[in-house]
C-alpha cells in the first residue's frame, strides 16, 4: 500500500467515523430539549425520563465525537502538513469560529448533565438549547473549510504561489451555504429517523409502552421535516456542484460524453476504460433539467477533461446512487408519517409505517457517508480543487500503513463499544 | 528589555495568546490528566472515595477544558501554518501516541460513568481512563520537549538526508524530551491533588490528597532540577533563555516563591492559596519555556514572525478571538460557579447513579 493511499484511508476512516458522532451530537440535543420542554409545558413525567435518556445517550456520543474530532484537527498536520501550510491562514477564520462553537457546546452540555437540580428550570432548559445551537453552529462552520476545498476562493495565486488571501471571501465560496445546509438537514433527518426507526421497532413488539410512543413522535417531529426538505437541499448542492465543479457532477452521474439533453442515470456501473455507463436506467434529458434546470442543458462530460483530473468515478457515481436512494426512501417514508399524523390517526398502532420506520434506522447514516464519499473522492486528484493534489499535501513521513491500521483497529473497538452501550440502554426501557 | 518589546508585533501578540490558551489547557486541562493519574494510585482506606470524588470532580467539566488544546492547535496552524506543517511532520509520532491517549482517556471515562453498572466492566474503563491519564501528558511534555531541544529545526532541515530514526525518532525519543514529559506529569498531578483536596468535603480524604500534593511537590521540584540539568546539553537554547538570560533571575524568583509559598500552604493547610500559587508556578514554568525561546516558535531556525500567516489572517483571527472571548468567558466561569466547591453533591442525571432505570411506566 502506497503512503498517499493509506493517508487518504486513515483519513477517510477518521472523518467517517467522526461524523456520525458529529450528527448525533448536532441533533440529539435538539431532542432532548424537545423532550424537556413538552415535560416542563405538560407535566407528563415520561417525557422527563426520556430528556435524561437521550441527555445521556448524548454525553456518550459527544464525548466520542469530541475526541474524534480532536484527532482529525491534528490529522490535518499529520498526513497533509503540505495542503495545511497553503490553506491554515484562509481555513483557520472558520475553524476558529468552529473552535468556539464547540466550546460552548461542552461547556452547556456540561452544565445541561449535571446541572438538573442546581439551575433554575429556565436556566437549564436554555443550556439545553445552547447546546443544540452551538452544535449546529460549529457544523456550519467546519462545512464551509470543505466547501472551500471544492470551490477555493479568496486566493490569488501567481507563478503558483500565493500573493494574496482574503479569509472571509473564502469563508464565503458558493459551496458553503449548500453544502452546510445540506449537512445541517442530514443530521437532523439521520439522527431523528434512527431514533424514530429504534422507538418503532420496539413499538411493534410493545404497542402500548408509553415511553416508545412519545418517544417516536419527538424523533419523529425532528427527522420527519428534515428527511423531506433534503432533497431540495439537494437539489441546491448538485446544481453548485454542477457549476463549480462539472468533472465532479460527470462522475457522480457517469456522464462521459458531452451532450445537450443529457438522461438522468439511475444505478449503473460506470467503466471509465470504456468511457461509459452500463446497466443504468436513464430518464431522458432528466439529468439536464436537474442540474441546469432546462431539458436542453449541455452537461460537459468526464472526456471534456483532461484524463488526469478525473476522479474515481465507479466509486463516486456508486456512492451518489446510494444516497440518493436512500434519502429519497427516507423522504417517502416521512411523507407518509405526516400524513398519518395529518389524518389524526395514532402512529404507533400503523403497524406498516412502524416497520418502514423501523428499517430505515440505519439509512441516514449510511447515505452520510455515501455522501461524504461523493463530496472528498469526487474531488480527487485534488485536496484543493484546481490548487494543490492530494499527491503533493501529503507528509513525507514513510510507513503511513502503520498509523493508519492503528486507528483503524481503535474505531473499530471503539465503535463495536459505543453500539454495545446504546443497545444496552435501549434494552434497559423495553 | 527595551530590545524585547520593540521585537514585540502582531504575529508575537498572537503567539502570546496561543501560550495563553496552553496555560489554561495546563491548569484546566492538566489537573483532569492529574486526576486520572490519582484514580490509578488510589489506595488505602480510602480508595474508592478518592475515585469517586476524582470522578465527580472532572466529569461536568473535563470536555470544556479540553477545548482549550483545540484552541491552540487552530491558533497553530492558522496563524504559523509553517510551524504547524513541520510539527506534524517531524513529530508524527508522539503525536499520534498522544491522541490515542486523549480517544482512550475520553471515551473510557464516559464509558465508565454511563456504561455497565457492573463493578468488573467499570474497573476495566477506570484502568484505561487512569492509563491513559498517566501516559499522555508525559507525551505532551515530550512534544513540547522535543521542540524546545532544537532537535525539530535539525530534523527537519534533514527529512530524505538522514535515517527514518534520525528525523522522525530521534528528536523527541531523548533525556531532554522524556524529562520535559515527566515534568509535565508530575506538574498535572500536583494541581490535581491540591483541587482535589479543596474540593473534598471529608477531613480524611483531603488529608489523602494534600499528602499526595505534598509527594508530587517534591516530585515536581526533582524532576524540574533534572529537566534543567538535562538541558545543559540537550536544549542549550533553553537552559540559557532560563540561566544565562539578564531576566531570568526575575522568572526563577517568582518560580521560587510561587513554589515555596504553595508547599508552605499546603503545609498549613490553607487550600485556596495553595492552588493559586501551584497555579502560578506552572503557569510561571510554561512561560519561562515560551519566552525562553523567543522569539523563535521553532528553535532555531523558524521564528515567530517567519512562521507568520499573512497580516489580514493575524487580524482576523484576533477579531475571532476577541468575540469568542466575549462569550467564552461568562460561559466558563457560569459552568466553574455552577459545580466550584460542590463536586461532593454533583451527581450526574442519567448518569451512572440513575434512579430511573427501572422498568418504565407504562
Amino acid at each position: 500500500m502506497s503512503d498517499l493511499f493509506a493517508a487518504r484511508t486513515q483519513m477517510a476512516l477518521s472523518l467517517g467515523f467522526h461524523i456520525v458522532f458529529a450528527e448525533i451530537g448536532i441533533a440529539m440535543p435538539l431532542m432532548m430539549v424537545l423532550a424537556e420542554w413538552t415535560w416542563r409545558r405538560t407535566g407528563d413525567d415520561v417525557y422527563l425520563r426520556l430528556a435524561k435518556r437521550w441527555a445521556k445517550g448524548s454525553a456518550i456520543l459527544f464525548a466520542v465525537g469530541a475526541v474524534s474530532g480532536t484527532v482529525l484537527s491534528f490529522e490535518l498536520g499529520l498526513l497533509w502538513p503540505r495542503f495545511m501550510q497553503f490553506a491554515g491562514p484562509i481555513i483557520g477564520l472558520p475553524f476558529s469560529l468552529e473552535g468556539f462553537a464547540f466550546f460552548t457546546e461542552a461547556i452547556f452540555l456540561g452544565i445541561y448533565l449535571y446541572g438538573w437540580d442546581r439551575i433554575s428550570p429556565r436556566a437549564h432548559l436554555t443550556a439545553g438549547l445552547l447546546v443544540a445551537a452551538s452544535g449546529a453552529a460549529s457544523a456550519v462552520f467546519v462545512v464551509m473549510v470543505n466547501a472551500w476545498m471544492n470551490t477555493p476562493t479568496g486566493v490569488s495565486m501567481s507563478g503558483g504561489r500565493v500573493v494574496r488571501i482574503d479569509p472571509i471571501a473564502g469563508m464565503l465560496n458558493p459551496s458553503s451555504f449548500p453544502q452546510g445546509l445540506h449537512m445541517l438537514l442530514a443530521a437532523y433527518a439521520a439522527t431523528g429517523l434512527a431514533v424514530a426507526g429504534i422507538h418503532a421497532a420496539i413499538l411493534l413488539r410493545k404497542p402500548d409502552a408509553r415511553f416508545h410512543r412519545r418517544a417516536l413522535v419527538l424523533a419523529l417531529v425532528v427527522g420527519v421535516p428534515a428527511a423531506i426538505l433534503q432533497p431540495i437541499s439537494g437539489d441546491v448542492a448538485a446544481r453548485a456542484v454542477a457549476i463549480w465543479q462539472p468533472v465532479k457532477l460527470a462522475a457522480l452521474e457517469g456522464q462521459f460524453d458531452t451532450e445537450r439533453g443529457a438522461p438522468l442515470r439511475v444505478g449503473g456501473w460506470p467503466d471509465a476504460g470504456a468511457a461509459r455507463t452500463r446497466f443504468a436506467i436513464e430518464i431522458p434529458r432528466g439529468l439536464s433539467l436537474l442540474a441546469f434546470h432546462d431539458p436542453d442543458a449541455e452537461v460537459r462530460g468526464l472526456t471534456a477533461f483532461a484524463r488526469e483530473n478525473w476522479p474515481p468515478v465507479r466509486p463516486v457515481h456508486v456512492a451518489f446512487q446510494i444516497m440518493v436512494g436512500l434519502g429519497t426512501i427516507m423522504a417517502v417514508v416521512s411523507l407518509w408519517a405526516v400524513v398519518v399524523a395529518a389524518r389524526k390517526r395514532d402512529l404507533a398502532t400503523q403497524r406498516w409505517l412502524l416497520r418502514a420506520l423501523a428499517v430505515v434506522t440505519p439509512f441516514g447514516f449510511i447515505a452520510t457517508e455515501a455522501g461524504w464519499t461523493v463530496t472528498e473522492v469526487g474531488r480527487q486528484p485534488w485536496t484543493v480543487q484546481g490548487i494543490l493534489r492530494t499527491a503533493d499535501a501529503v507528509t513525507p513521513m514513510p510507513g503511513l500503513v502503520v498509523p493508519m491500521l492503528t486507528f483503524a483497529l481503535l474505531y473499530l473497538g471503539l465503535g463495536a463499544i459505543v453500539v454495545a452501550l446504546i443497545l444496552g440502554m435501549v434494552r434497559e426501557t423495553m | 528589555m527595551s530590545g524585547f518589546f520593540a521585537s514585540i508585533g502582531l504575529a508575537e501578540v498572537v503567539a502570546g495568546i496561543m501560550v495563553l490558551a496552553l496555560n489554561a489547557y495546563v491548569l484546566m486541562g492538566g489537573a483532569d490528566y492529574g486526576g486520572g493519574l490519582w484514580d490509578l494510585l488510589a489506595g488505602g482506606p480510602r480508595r474508592d472515595q478518592q475515585r469517586e470524588l476524582i470522578t465527580r470532580s472532572i466529569a461536568p467539566i473535563w470536555e470544556a477544558n479540553h477545548v482549550w488544546l483545540i484552541v491552540v492547535v487552530v491558533m497553530l496552524f492558522t496563524a504559523f501554518p509553517v510551524a504547524f506543517s513541520t510539527l506534524g511532520i517531524i513529530l508524527h509520532i508522539p503525536i499520534t501516541l498522544m491522541l490515542i491517549g486523549i480517544v482512550l482517556r475520553g471515551s473510557a471515562f464516559v464509558f465508565r460513568s454511563y456504561g455497565s453498572r457492573a463493578a468488573s466492566p467499570r474497573r476495566r474503563w477506570g484502568i484505561a481512563f487512569a492509563g491513559a491519564s498517566g501516559v499522555t501528558p508525559v507525551l505532551l511534555g515530550m512534544i513540547v520537549g522535543a521542540i524546545a531541544s532544537g532537535d525539530v529545526a535539525t530534523a527537519a532541515s534533514r527529512i530524505g538526508a538522514a535515517s527514518f530514526r534520525q528525523v522522525f525518532i530521534s528528536p523527541w525519543l531523548a533525556p531532554f524530551p522524556i524529562a520535559v514529559g515527566l515534568l509535565a506529569l508530575a506538574l498535572f498531578a500536583y494541581l490535581a491533588a491540591i483541587y482535589l483536596a479543596l474540593e473534598a468535603k471529608d477531613d480524611a480524604l483531603r488529608e489523602d490528597f494534600r499528602r499526595r500534593a505534598l509527594a508530587s511537590a517534591g516530585a515536581v521540584a526533582v524532576v524540574a532540577a533534572v529537566a534543567l540539568f538535562v538541558s545543559r546539553t540537550a536544549a542549550p537554547r533553553v537552559t540559557f533563555g532560563l540561566v544565562s538570560a539578564r531576566w531570568s533571575w526575575v522568572l526563577h524568583l517568582c518560580t521560587a516563591t510561587t513554589a515555596v509559598t504553595a508547599f508552605v500552604a499546603l503545609l498549613r493547610r490553607n487550600y485556596r492559596l495553595a492552588r493559586l500559587a501551584a497555579a502560578a508556578q506552572a503557569s510561571l514554568i510554561l512561560w519561562g519555556w515560551a519566552v525562553s525561546q523567543f522569539p523563535f516558535i521553532i528553535p532555531m531556525t523558524l521564528s515567530i514572525r517567519q512562521a507568520s500567516a499573512p497580516e489580514v489572517t493575524l487580524v482576523l483571527l484576533l477579531v475571532g478571538l476577541a468575540g469568542g472571548a466575549l462569550i467564552l468567558i461568562p460561559s466558563l466561569r457560569y459552568l466553574l460557579r455552577t459545580f466550584a466547591g460542590r463536586a461532593a453533591e454533583t451527581r450526574a442525571e442519567g448518569g451512572a447513579e440513575e434512579e430511573d432505570g427501572g422498568p418504565p411506566t407504562r
